[in-house]
């Protein structure tokens, strides 16, 4: 339900380590909404999700502290420098300091690594963002059209990172127009969902 | 959790300072309108010494609440709202680390101003050391209460004025306990009961709003 609105219904799926979903559909089709829910921000209007047989609901901040969620906004501050950013994410996840180089050097970004974030293009501010997932490693990943705004270069190392993420086990949910190509991934097309009554 | 809490309060306090002041334009603000009342109303002493402690109290509470539609505004923009809630740190705890950071920034600077504030208003001495005490205690529970606001009002258009509509008429209680402190103080009784009422205020606050404003921090993320 997304302002009063039902988005979709009768929708049921299992994840196993290993697997990436990739959401498809149009816009407004409700792959956002999905991932947010997925997340926890948002509460199911109906039915449940669960991580390893434990209800999400029942212990929400802690299913979030072992996921990355990076949606359109990049949650990154203009002040502070890049290396800034990073350093504080990792700090809030309870990461090492020096975490942070590993995320850096990971999206190439290392040569603006003392650059205040507002001086960065949308698409390096994005490769910020995604950088988050190498410094803080987190079983499950929630990306809202990750390709947005990157370079093939920088696709090609989000798509490295990706098949690195499912090597060790990891999980990823990604809503994509298809710009980020991922092997064997397992596909949900929310346009082919018939709209609930 | 202590490293998470303390990145929290470094990252605020740090982006009030690299914007250029930003955090401290409502303690500039805040000057100068007292300023402008020994000329308003004449530099007659018994006059604003008359006037004066209700001044620096009403102008308080103007100033902290002036800076608070930003507290938690910026971070649901960027989307570092959702990044907070997926920390390991509670809600309720990042709530009360950026409620700490606007206190440093805004009360406590006011505190440490208030000697200078007292001379202005012509204020007795012996008015000067229950005043910076009774702000000590008063201003964070001022933060507290209108970071409450601020988390509901995320999202909402001209915030400020909402804010001011919300959060003014809560702020009453402190307003007449700040202003009996100083007064009974000066008059030659204690001022004692009201900064103990004062530290009730904000001990109840410190232990209720962290609570209030996580939950209002989760319908935002919705």
């Amino acid at each position: 339900m997304r302002g009063g609105r039902q988005v979709f219904a009768g929708l049921s799926f299992a994840l196993a380590p290993g697997d990436v979903l990739v959401l498809r559909g149009p816009n407004g089709s409700g792959k956002s909404s999905l991932l947010r829910l997925l997340a926890g921000f948002l509460p199911p209007g109906a039915g449940q999700i669960a991580w390893a047989d434990e209800r999400v609901a029942l212990d929400p901040a802690a299913h979030r502290a072992r996921l990355h969620y990076v949606g359109h906004t990049d949650a990154v501050k203009g002040p502070l420098t890049a290396r800034e950013n990073l350093t504080f994410a990792a700090a809030l996840s309870g990461a090492p300091a020096s975490a942070a180089a590993a995320g850096l050097d990971g999206f190439d970004l290392m040569p603006l690594a003392e650059v205040p974030a507002r001086y960065l293009s949308a698409g390096q501010k994005r490769r910020l963002a995604l950088a988050r997932l190498l410094a803080i490693p987190r079983p499950l990943w929630l990306l809202d059209e990750p390709g947005v705004g990157l370079d093939a270069a920088n696709r090609g190392r989000l798509e490295r990172a990706l098949a690195e993420h499912r090597a060790g086990g990891g999980i990823a949910v990604l809503a994509t127009h298809g710009d980020v190509a991922v092997e064997d991934a397992l596909t949900l097309d929310l346009g082919l969902m018939e709209p609930g009554p | 959790m202590i490293a998470a809490f303390g990145a929290i309060l470094r990252r605020d306090l740090r982006l009030g300072l690299r914007r250029g002041g930003d955090s401290l334009q409502p303690v500039l603000f805040f000057v100068l309108a007292l300023a402008l009342f020994p000329l308003g109303v004449g530099p007659a002493p018994e006059v604003l010494a008359r006037i004066g402690v209700g001044v620096v109290w009403v102008l308080a509470l103007l100033a902290v609440m002036l800076s608070l539609d930003r507290l938690y505004q910026g971070d649901a923009e960027d989307g570092s709202l959702e990044l907070l809630a997926q920390g390991v740190l509670p809600l309720e705890l990042v709530a009360l680390a950026k409620c700490l950071a606007h206190w440093l920034t805004s009360g406590l600077v006011l505190v440490l101003a208030s000697p200078l504030l007292a001379l202005l208003m012509q204020l007795p001495a012996e008015a000067q050391g229950v005043l910076a005490l009774a702000l000590l205690v008063g201003t964070p529970t001022l933060t507290l209460v209108g970071g409450i606001a601020a988390a509901l009002l995320i999202g909402a258009r001209r915030s400020s004025v909402l804010l001011a509509l919300l959060v003014l008429p809560l702020y009453i209680p402190i307003l007449i306990f700040g202003v009996g402190a100083v007064e009974g103080e000066v008059m030659g009784l204690s001022g004692r009961p009201q900064l103990l009422i004062l530290a009730a205020m904000l001990l109840a606050a410190l232990a209720l709003a962290p609570f209030a404003t996580a939950a209002a921090l989760r319908l935002a993320l919705e």
